[in-house]
């Protein structure tokens, strides 16, 4: 059931017509979309290469970079294969596409990143804070964070 | 798309072109069959729920933010936090996520007694669900069996670990210290003891008429629809699809062993409690492959340094807890302290399949249906 990763770099290849970027510095197979290829490139890799469950998704911070890095690790049930796609958003104005149409899971890990990273998906169905109050201010995730509450280290 | 406002709408026709009002109960953060603080919003129509909108975040702990501010040995003592009930398959999880960043193979006598306490725990944790199962049901014996056989396993664990419930115990690189030198006799006498108890823990309950009625066809999901809901482990497990990564992705001396993975056939309440009882059994089973045979060697392959820094970049490590898939991403930046640490945790993404299990059922379904999938709230909600 499980193949090697080099005869599975060639099935996932065949799959999209335009050459993939390959993350070098991930320990899993990674590819790198751009922000407007994420949504199709996501919904390639579900419908012909049957990554049927997303297994999980987050977000990191590059304030220096100006970013905001969204990760979206897959799994299928079918090549027994992991695989992730991470694609750089603008830290500004992060609005990428939601990916709960093909994932329902989704839905619910996307609310965890609005709310803790401040990431507001386009074509959310139910866009809310999951953990934190309603009416809290800012994104505990983002580097330049800063409430009344947290204590800086002395050194 | 269905909205937010579409659910909250308390107007749905029947059938019938009657139109009934639909009305909204809390049910927790305060109550007993959510085991913890999860709240559920139901919308129900008479007796029948319609709709359940979970709320969660009273046990917040912003374990993720916390993970950015210590070092990677101490990531070990966060993970107990989560799952409490799987603690040490935790440890496992993170510290195998480390090891692998620092391409740090260890021995087989390290292997082989991770393997063997995961089991353990494994039984544990099915033993305090098995009791609980039957508390939510309105049963109270199951209770008092499952936390007395569970005890057993918590004096093992105790000689050896020092503590009961939050162990820490496997560090990158090995365990914290050697087994006791009771461990192997000890476990011994345990499958001794408990093979004949799992038996009666069967004839009580499983067998029990009024059990069966309350599980059979309640909370039916296919496993295509738990696997997008985001179910692994037992919960998907029942539904037919047999995605475990012990046999999968063998990690661990999982590879060494002969065990089956029990899936259920209709992907209900009862597949759920069989599944976890066939796995007690599977449990013993590699315990007693692995037992007679631990390797000897050094508990830990690692010079202790108090600071490890793992090359930058992106991890991903997962394994089979006893809820499903716990995942440890992390990016490094090649400093003593990650960059950001992210759980992948199965009871988060196990909590929402109720929304395809429960409508259409009466509460006292929700129950056993909630009671069915074995949350942990504090896993839930990080």
């Amino acid at each position: 059931m499980s193949q090697t990763i080099e005869s599975f770099k060639l099935l996932l290849e065949n799959a999209f017509s335009e050459p993939l970027t390959y993350l070098e510095a991930s320990q899993l197979l990674t590819i790198k979309v751009q922000e407007n290829q994420l949504f199709a490139t996501l919904k390639t890799l579900k419908e012909t290469l049957k990554f049927d469950a997303l297994i999980d998704h987050a977000g990191v911070d590059w304030p220096n970079e100006n970013k905001i890095e969204l990760i979206y690790i897959l799994f299928s049930t079918h090549h027994n294969q992991q695989i992730m796609v991470s694609a750089d958003i603008d830290r500004n104005q992060p609005t990428p596409p939601s990916v709960s149409s093909l994932w329902a899971i989704a839905e619910w890990q996307e609310r965890e990143v609005f709310d803790l990273l401040g990431v507001t998906y386009k074509n959310h169905p139910d866009l809310r804070r999951l953990f934190l109050e309603d009416n809290w201010v800012g994104s505990p995730l983002r580097k330049d964070y800063k409430d009344d509450f947290i204590l800086e280290r002395p050194w | 798309m269905v909205t937010l406002n579409d659910r909250i709408s308390c107007h749905t026709p029947n059938q019938d072109g009657t139109t009934t009002q639909e009305y909204f109960i809390n049910m927790g953060p305060q109550h007993p069959s959510t085991h913890g603080v999860l709240r559920l919003i139901l919308k129900m129509d008479g007796e029948t729920v319609n709709d359940i909108i979970p709320v969660l975040g009273y046990i917040h702990r912003g374990i993720e933010k916390k993970a950015e501010a210590v070092g990677y040995r101490q990531q070990v003592h966060l993970t107990d936090r989560l799952d409490y009930l799987c603690a040490l398959m935790n440890n496992w999880a993170v510290s195998a996520a480390i090891e692998k960043a620092l391409n740090l193979e260890v021995n087989d006598r390290i292997q082989t007694v991770r393997t063997i306490i995961a089991e353990l725990q494994r039984i544990q944790s099915h033993q305090l669900w098995w009791g609980v199962f039957g508390m939510d049901l309105g049963a109270f014996t199951p209770f008092l069996y499952g936390f007395r056989d569970r005890e057993k396993i918590t004096e093992i664990f105790e000689k050896t670990m020092g503590a009961r419930l939050t162990m820490n115990y496997f560090q990158p690189g090995g365990m914290m210290y050697d087994i006791h030198p009771d461990f192997v006799k000890d476990i011994k006498e345990f499958i001794k003891y408990f093979r004949p108890i799992l038996k009666e823990y069967e004839d009580l309950f499983s067998g029990n008429i009024i059990v069966q009625e309350r599980l059979k066809n309640v909370g039916i999901i296919d496993a295509q629809t738990a696997l997008a809901y985001g179910a692994t482990g037992p919960v998907l497990r029942a539904s037919g699809m047999p995605l475990d990564l012990r046999k999968m992705q063998p990690y661990g001396a999982y590879s060494k062993v002969n065990f089956t993975v029990p899936v259920g056939t209709v992907g209900d309440s009862w597949d759920r409690y069989q599944v976890r009882i066939q796995e007690m059994y599977q449990s013993l089973l590699i315990i007693e492959q692995l037992i007679d045979n631990i390797p000897d060697g050094p508990h830990m392959t690692m010079k202790y340094a108090a600071k490890i820094k793992p090359p930058a970049g992106r991890y991903y490590t997962q394994m089979e807890t006893a809820r499903g898939i716990f995942g440890t991403f992390f990016v490094s930046d090649g400093n003593d302290r990650p960059y950001r640490m992210h759980f992948r945790t199965p009871n988060f993404n196990n909590l929402w399949s109720i929304l395809k299990m429960a409508p259409g059922g009466r509460v006292a379904d929700l129950v056993a249906i909630l009671s069915s999938i074995d949350l942990v709230v504090p896993d839930m909600d990080r």
